[in-house]
């Protein structure tokens, strides 16, 4: 789930150490998108979904690098779960962000979701029925810059920016230049 | 702790910000194949109705089922006027059944103060008396920064029946908040005491405040006034305070013209000004279900509330 | 039997003494008295018993608020000796059989004299003048006259029932508010009542009708009472008509003198009472009335309300908020705490006025041997909070629950028998 990145920075900052610096992120993505490309046939009826706050970001950077790549526009959006949620009851109500389909829809389209961080596979799965709300896509793939374990729901991903195997105690802390001024991704100890 | 929805003075610049914003998002659900959510699966909401309003009801109601909610629809009129049930009597009948949340709506002002000191779960005032209907000023709210593309700095001329009228109160407080400038324009009688106090300016004069505004909200004004010599005949009220065709050439091009309804045609507005271009009155019927959804969801949505106030 | 009160400062002047009373009057003032029984009144003051011109007991017709056994007792508590039990009851009191009922049940349960209030107009309605003279000359000696709850607002009606009264020295007491000006009226009009959504109650209906009252009453040479005035302009307009010289007196109310419509924010209907609680502009200029005399009494108003009357909506809530076991607190804390009023001022604003407006024999009498022993002892410095729920009323619709009063009511004596004690009737 987001909860490693959507939570606010609580722990010590300088006692988080760096995964991936800057160049290793955007490998990272590059790699990813050749991976995207390769499983997907090519990706044209590809639509890439992110899930905020930092999905619709990668979603981008993605599209934006197999446009590079192949010369063609993936379509990106956005698709806010928090309606969805399974733990809406165990904290006082979020705002919400913004849900931004495709103009074509995602009916009959391959639809990879795009988030930074997955854990427990909460937030997947809240996905996966706001989704189902929205259309019937052909087929629906997550694509996550980081996996660090700890799965509570039968939900894997298809591509993987990094595994960084983590202890519960300890966090993960995705940083985009869109939102966070640089490309990070961080392991802290837990804040108590 | 448990919060409310009472008075448009019980949100913050923060809570409305967020309300309107939270709207924004539900709105989308109403153009989407599948128009539901299960943000409140399980919870229960009560429709209690001391009067009728089909369509401040309708809209709750679809607001609460649109999110899941399951809804009971009590309709309770006259309380202890008509020496029926007490007010009090209902409220702990609601509880024992269970409710999250009540949404009310009564002829006395305060009955939505009453009520929360009363029941455990969140209250949501759906009109009361001549005092306030918050969620109306909400989707008002929302209706301008869909139009306008803002709030703050709008120039808001709200005509007609001040006196009576709980939308006004709450528009000019939520206004306030939102950093509009409302000029309140009616005739003297139709003006509360002490309105020298409101965050607002008056006027008695409408063709001179039209061509300044950004938004027109026209009140309906009751033919039953004129029985208590508010005003002399329709056609004099008309003349000197309703919305014509002719008013409208006066208006900016991007004005908006609004009202809350139900209208009296002929009386305050003019058919050919309901129905004209300018007019938002069905987008803020459609505006009033997301503003709802919006309202529930940050009232009930969570482990506690995210607005309103936790006074009675 | 006799009692001695012990170290007491008679209107809290001069050097303390004991006074004894024996056989229903003063019979010694001095040092070192004694008697059978003995009160410990150190530090307290002894007033003449006080006397409510404006008591609603409820008894006939809505029992369930309040009888003239249960207000008698909160009246002993409040430090009253003698009440004016108000007409609008039901049947309303507008005979002689209803008055010397509700008379009769005032001497037999004997813990304050109960003096009915005639009506001015049958049924209360405005419209035809009731035996007036009957009930003056019925065993219940009615002098005071009034619609309470209603004004007589018919103004030929009120000049004759003016006129009607000098035969028997009665006065009218009106409930001074225009009907028109008032209709489905809610509250105090201003600003709380604007941003409350309450009907406005404007000062203006209470002050035309005291306006063309004092006319009247000058006019005709009739005695004319004004129930609780509640408006600055109100006390103007008294202190213009006896300037005068008019044979016009007034009363207010101690929640008058304290609270504001502030209090209606709470849309709590405890607030809710007939008239409405204005402004403090109004409370300074109430209080400089009573100070300086314009206002010659201090009257409760006392309203019971059954629970479900006042559980309610606002707007279908009962007006009324009980007063006689707070009142002589409250003006303590309002007027003499603040040096507008000594306690000897109070003894007659809250008892010799009132006596002499309802012409009553036996009450209101100067505390000296050979007078009738109605008295109150008033401790003076023994602050307490008020509890709706150790009030000897039968109803709790007090508006001062919670709050820290700095007086109170240590004992009272009806013709030399106690009546109450430390807050509880005897």
């Amino acid at each position: 789930m987001t909860a490693a990145s959507d939570r606010p920075v609580t722990g010590d900052p300088a006692a988080a150490r760096p995964v991936l610096d800057a160049p290793a992120v955007s490998r990272v993505v590059d790699r990813m998108a050749h991976e995207l490309l390769e499983k997907t046939g090519g990706g044209t009826d590809v639509v890439l979904l992110g899930i905020p706050t930092r999905g619709p970001h990668l979603a981008r950077r993605l599209a934006a690098r197999v446009l590079a790549f192949e010369g063609f526009a993936v379509p990106t959006g956005s698709l806010d779960v928090t309606l969805y949620r399974d733990d809406l009851r165990m904290k006082s109500p979020r705002a919400l962000e913004a849900t931004d389909v495709p103009a074509d829809g995602i009916d009959d389209k391959l639809v990879v979701l795009v988030d930074d961080v997955l854990f427990s596979g909460r937030t997947v799965r809240a996905a996966l029925d706001a989704l189902a709300d929205l259309g019937r896509p052909r087929a629906v793939q997550l694509a996550v810059l980081v996996d660090r374990g700890h799965r509570e729901l039968p939900i894997r991903a298809d591509y993987v920016g990094k595994n960084i195997p983590t202890s519960l105690r300890e966090t993960i802390h995705v940083l985009l230049s869109e939102t966070d001024g640089s490309d990070a991704v961080l392991l802290g100890p837990a804040a108590t | 702790m448990n919060r409310h929805l009472l008075s448009a003075a019980d949100l913050s610049l923060e809570d409305a910000t967020l309300i309107l914003d939270t709207a924004n998002e539900m709105a989308q659900v109403s153009d989407r194949t599948v128009k539901k959510l299960p943000t409140l699966r399980g919870r229960t909401v009560v429709n209690l109705f001391f009067e009728d309003s089909t369509r401040t009801k309708t809209s709750f109601e679809l607001a609460a089922k649109r999110l899941s909610a399951d809804v009971i629809n009590f309709a309770a009129k006259g309380s202890s006027v008509s020496k029926g049930e007490t007010l009090k009597d209902t409220a702990l009948t609601l509880e024992a059944m269970g409710s999250d949340a009540v949404v009310i709506r009564h002829s006395w002002s305060g009955a939505p103060v009453n009520l929360a000191r009363i029941v455990r779960g969140s209250v949501v005032n759906a009109g009361d008396g001549t005092h306030e209907h918050p969620t109306q000023a909400l989707l008002d709210a929302f209706t301008m920064r869909q139009k306008l593309g803002r709030v703050e700095g709008l120039k808001v001329t709200i005509v007609g029946d001040i006196l009576h009228s709980r939308v006004a109160r709450s528009n000019v407080l939520l206004l306030k908040t939102l950093g509009a400038e409302v000029t309140l324009v009616a005739p003297p009688t139709l003006l509360p005491t002490g309105v020298d106090t409101w965050p607002a300016d008056v006027s008695y004069d409408l063709d001179a405040v039209l061509p300044k505004s950004d938004v027109v909200m026209m009140l309906r004004v009751q033919r039953e006034r004129m029985g208590a010599a508010y005003f002399p005949s329709a056609r004099e009220y008309s003349r000197r305070y309703g919305l014509d065709v002719d008013r409208v050439q006066t208006l900016q091009d991007h004005t908006i013209v609004m009202h809350p309804g139900p209208m009296v045609r002929g009386m305050e507005i003019a058919s050919e000004v309901a129905d004209g271009l300018r007019s938002t009155i069905v987008d803020q019927v459609t505006n009033g279900v997301s503003v709802r959804m919006a309202v529930l969801y940050l009232l009930l949505g969570g482990s506690e509330s995210a607005i309103g106030s936790a006074e009675a | 039997m006799s009692w001695v009160i012990k170290n007491v400062t008679l209107y809290g002047e001069g050097e303390p003494v004991d006074v004894v009373l024996d056989e229903g009057t003063i019979t010694a003032i001095g040092s070192g008295l004694s008697g059978d029984d003995e009160l410990d009144a150190s530090g307290c003051v002894l007033l003449p018993g006080l006397v409510d011109l404006h008591t609603h007991l409820r008894e006939p017709g809505r029992e369930d608020a309040e009888t003239v056994d249960t207000g008698t007792q909160a009246a002993a508590v409040g430090g009253f000796t003698a009440v004016h039990a108000m007409a609008n009851t039901t049947p309303v009191a507008d005979t002689a059989g209803v008055v010397e009922q509700v008379w009769r049940l005032g001497q037999e349960y004997a813990r304050c004299d109960v003096f009915p209030v005639g009506a001015v107009t049958v049924g209360l309605e405005g419209k035809d003048m009731a035996e007036l003279g009957t009930m003056a000359d019925s065993a219940a000696r009615v002098r005071v006259f009034s619609d309470d709850g209603k004004c007589v607002s018919d103004a030929s009606l009120m000049r004759r029932a003016l006129e009607y009264v000098k035969a028997f020295d009665g006065v009218i007491a009106q409930h001074a508010q225009e009907p028109r000006l008032t209709d489905g009226a809610q509250m105090n009009e201003g600003i709380n009542s604007s941003l409350l959504g309450l009907t406005g109650w404007p000062a203006v209906a209470e002050e035309a009708i005291i306006a063309r009252d004092c006319l009247l009453a000058g006019h005709v040479g009739g005695r004319l009472h004004v129930c609780h005035v509640s408006t600055a302009g109100s006390v103007e307009l008294i202190r213009w008509a006896k300037g005068k010289g008019w044979d016009v007196t007034a009363e207010v109310t101690p929640h008058h003198l304290l609270l504001t419509d502030d209090c209606a924010h709470s849309y709590d209907p405890t607030f809710k009472v007939n008239p409405p609680l204005r402004t403090q502009v109004d409370i300074d200029a109430l209080r400089e009335g009573l100070a300086d005399g314009t206002i010659d009494a201090v009257a409760t108003d006392h309203a019971p309300h059954a629970l479900e009357d006042k559980e309610t909506e606002w707007g279908a809530a009962a007006m009324g908020m009980t007063g006689l076991e707070t009142a002589v607190a409250v003006v303590a804390q309002t007027m003499v705490e603040p040096g507008r009023l000594t306690w000897r001022q109070v003894a007659e604003r809250m008892s010799e006025a009132p006596a002499r407006i309802g012409r009553l024999e036996g009450h209101g009498r100067p505390l000296a041997v050979g007078e009738p022993a109605n008295l109150t002892v008033v401790d003076p410095a023994a602050p307490w909070v008020v509890d709706p729920a150790t009030m000897a009323s039968r109803s709790r619709n007090t508006p001062f629950a919670g709050h820290h009063l700095p007086a109170r009511v240590k004992a009272t004596f009806l013709r030399g028998a106690l009546t109450a004690r430390e807050g509880k009737p005897v």
